[in-house]
């Protein structure tokens, strides 16, 4: 019988290397797993913070103004009149029935303006989905005992109401529009001018140009533009498009512009800088798109005898739109989701007005949740999460398409 | 190879004219597809001149002196002192951190999917890997502002850890790193040609070993290139410092305070009330281009290092 000591040294430590790659094997999987969680962590805090109960607290009970018993919902408009009149200030009053004609508004915009001038609701504090759906009875103990006079109301702070009111300061009211509409403008004039030089890029440096030095330099030069920080692109923007050319930007020229602040902080200078920011993206798949379209198509339109551009616009580009357009997708959802170079070009903190041409002040829905994030209260963090949703799935479509395209394309 | 004939016209005898068509339109194409080529130029000539006409106005302002921007530890525009060191202390934090969380959890799902994974699982986590690389950089910010903060301050209390402080903000971006870090090093590791992996099998080595020894030196260049290009981005991100790292310049080496970054800085000045002329705006463009010369040396040097240390491969 041999002593342990003569046994080969890969016999006697055999064991240690399965038990080390057992042990790996599990961190790496693990590490795969926390990618995972980390994912969900995020969309669990999303979603549980667009829904809950808020305390909502008002200025005067509405049960308090109602009339010889009849509640507040229920009353004439002259009724609501009265209260509106004996509620607020004298000056508050006049203001009021200088915007609207309070004599022939509908009962419900009597009501909708005494509910916001009289009874004047406020959040008190906002809690999660998860608290409000499994730990209910704790949620109103709490809001019991610290909010005593608030009522408790389970909101969406997501809906469609939502998606369709403009901004505005009060959060139970305020709504998305003006910054869906902000971005659709932006990353639509950015596509207009991103897609036609990044396409017509991406053909000259894959058809027409030769391996010189110039070219080379080109290659190279949009390769380090993708790669520079999107802050470097609002600076950027902002000296050239919103100060040297502005004239241009504000509309001055055309004689469109804002007669109150004539500035190049425009959509117009919003969208040409994401369009600088996205266009090597677009350039960089627009060359690999074209690369794999095989040569031999080429070869065979030559030998057909058509010029260059006939082959590129009927053979090549038919050939290279799928990856084209997989590119192009790609570069809106980056310019949909951008904020920094948007912040530093200067888009509205506040307005209410939807952007109506291409001059007009704007703001945008990435710009909107950093707005609300940054505010301490509870209720901004809710609004924040329920605009974040909506900006989620504005992407993961957009981004559902992109890979739909790719995967046909591979077939 | 312009094979046109002129087809319609005819010479004094009959025969085709075997001149060449003249086709104007061609030209005016190729003029225009010539000018998109240069057009990327342009925006480098952009950056360049812009940054570097409202830096040498900054530094040529008697107030402000070169030495002084590289190594004075306070930013305070109203007192006169613009020392960059307390925004480059936060960035280089907050990129350690990113750095510390994407680093070894991209490489493992890197290996792991290369190595170990079936078709099946790679077709799940890749998805999961693109979703979370297309995210929004403000959603971060916001997810580091609810969640990663008070998980912080529950585990370590609410005395150390500050409402903004910068371990949040680059844990979160690490976050948001991984999927880079991840994919780049999966792709350079499927590089590797199967025949080096088969020998070290026959070789006896286990998967684990192979994978370690054999497989990731050979990739090692451009796992190189995706850790650098995951630096460059962590140094450039905006918005979850923005939004967690706090306000206001600070020296700090803790980093459960809070402190502010170049680009949180240059975010927050310029959503502000800004003059143009003023040395306010300039200090933006003078931390503009440290930024910018940072992020341009450290993606020349990844691509450098892809194309030097490529093994070549049989």
């Amino acid at each position: 019988m041999k002593s342990p000591s003569l046994l080969p040294l890969f016999v006697s430590n055999l064991k240690r290397r399965h038990l080390s790659e057992r042990i790996w094997r599990i961190i790496f999987r693990s590490s795969t797993v926390l990618g995972i969680v980390f994912l969900s962590l995020l969309l669990y805090n999303i979603t549980n913070q667009s829904f809950g109960y808020a305390a909502i607290d008002a200025n005067i009970q509405p049960e308090s103004l109602a009339v010889d018993g009849v509640p507040l919902e229920d009353l004439s408009s002259l009724q609501l009149q009265q209260i509106l009149e004996n509620n607020i200030s004298k000056g508050r009053y006049r203001q009021l029935s200088r915007e609207y004609d309070l004599a022939t508004i509908t009962t419900e915009e009597m009501y909708s303006l005494v509910w916001e001038n009289v009874v004047e609701p406020k959040v008190e504090d906002t809690w999660p989905l998860f608290d409000s759906i499994f730990r209910k009875s704790e949620v109103f103990a709490e809001a019991a005992k610290e909010y005593p006079d608030a009522a408790l109301k389970f909101i969406s702070w997501v809906s469609p109401e939502f998606l369709t009111t403009p901004q505005s300061a009060d959060p139970l009211k305020a709504g998305v529009r003006t910054a869906i509409l902000g971005t659709l403008w932006t990353v639509l004039i950015t596509v207009v001018f991103a897609f036609p030089l990044g396409v017509g890029a991406a053909i000259y440096l894959e058809e027409y140009a030769d391996d010189n030095w110039l070219n080379r330099i080109i290659q190279t030069n949009i390769t380090n533009l993708a790669g520079v920080p999107s802050i470097i692109y609002g600076m950027l923007g902002l000296a050239i498009f919103v100060r040297a050319l502005e004239p241009m930007t504000s509309g001055v020229i055309f004689g469109m512009n804002d007669p109150q602040t004539a500035n190049g902080r425009t959509v117009l200078s919003a969208g040409l800088t994401l369009a600088l920011l996205v266009l090597p993206l677009i350039i960089i798949n627009g060359q690999e798109a074209i690369r794999s379209v095989s040569n031999s198509i080429r070869q065979a339109s030559y030998g057909v005898g058509a010029t260059k551009w006939q082959t590129i616009w009927n053979h090549v580009l038919p050939g290279a739109i799928p990856g084209i357009l997989t590119g192009t997708i790609l570069a809106v959802s980056r310019a949909i989701g951008e904020t920094a170079p948007i912040v530093v070009i200067g888009a509205a903190t506040y307005i209410t007005f939807d952007p109506n041409n291409v001059f007009s002040k704007f703001t945008s829905l990435p710009i909107q949740i950093y707005q609300w994030t940054s505010r301490p209260q509870a209720e901004f963090r809710n609004l924040a999460a329920g605009a974040i949703l909506v900006l989620m799935v504005i992407l993961l479509s957009l981004n559902s398409v992109a890979i739909i395209l790719r995967n046909r394309y591979r077939k | 190879m312009d094979l046109s004939l002129r087809i319609d016209k005819k010479t004094a005898n009959g025969d085709v004219s075997l001149y060449k068509k003249r086709r104007w339109g061609e030209g005016v194409i190729q003029g225009f597809l010539y000018f998109c080529g240069i057009f990327s130029i342009f925006t480098t000539i952009g950056i360049v001149f812009e940054l570097g006409k409202e830096s040498l106005l900054f530094f040529m302002n008697p107030e402000v002196t070169i030495w002084e921007f590289l190594s004075g530890l306070n930013w305070q525009p109203q007192a006169g002192e613009f020392g960059i060191l307390p925004l480059v202390n936060a960035t280089l934090t907050t990129t350690l951190f990113a750095m510390i969380i994407a680093i070894p959890l991209g490489l493992s799902i890197a290996i792991y999917l290369s190595e170990y994974a079936s078709a099946r699982v790679r077709g799940t986590i890749k998805p999961v890997l693109e979703v979370l690389a297309g995210i929004p950089t403000v959603v971060y910010g916001y997810f580091a502002l609810s969640f990663m903060t008070p998980l912080l301050r529950s585990i370590f209390g609410e005395n150390t850890v500050d409402i903004y402080n910068t371990a949040s903000a680059g844990l979160v971006m690490g976050i948001l790193i991984l999927p880079l870090i991840s994919s780049m090093s999966e792709d350079a590791l499927s590089a590797v040609p199967r025949s080096l992996r088969e020998a070290a099998y026959g070789l006896g080595a286990t998967k684990l070993e192979t994978a370690i020894k054999v497989v990731f030196p050979a990739a090692i260049s451009g796992i190189a290139a995706a850790i650098i290009v995951g630096i460059s981005r962590a140094v450039g991100e905006t918005m979850i410092v923005a939004l967690a790292a706090g306000a206001g310049p600070k020296f700090t080496l803790n980093p459960f305070k809070g402190a502010e970054t170049m680009t949180g800085h240059i975010v927050r000045i310029s959503g502000g009330d800004l003059s143009y002329d003023s040395i306010d705006y300039n200090s933006l463009f003078a931390i503009g281009i440290l930024l910018f010369i940072i992020t341009l040396v450290l993606n020349i040097v990844s691509q450098f290092i892809v194309r030097r240390f490529r093994e070549v491969q049989e």
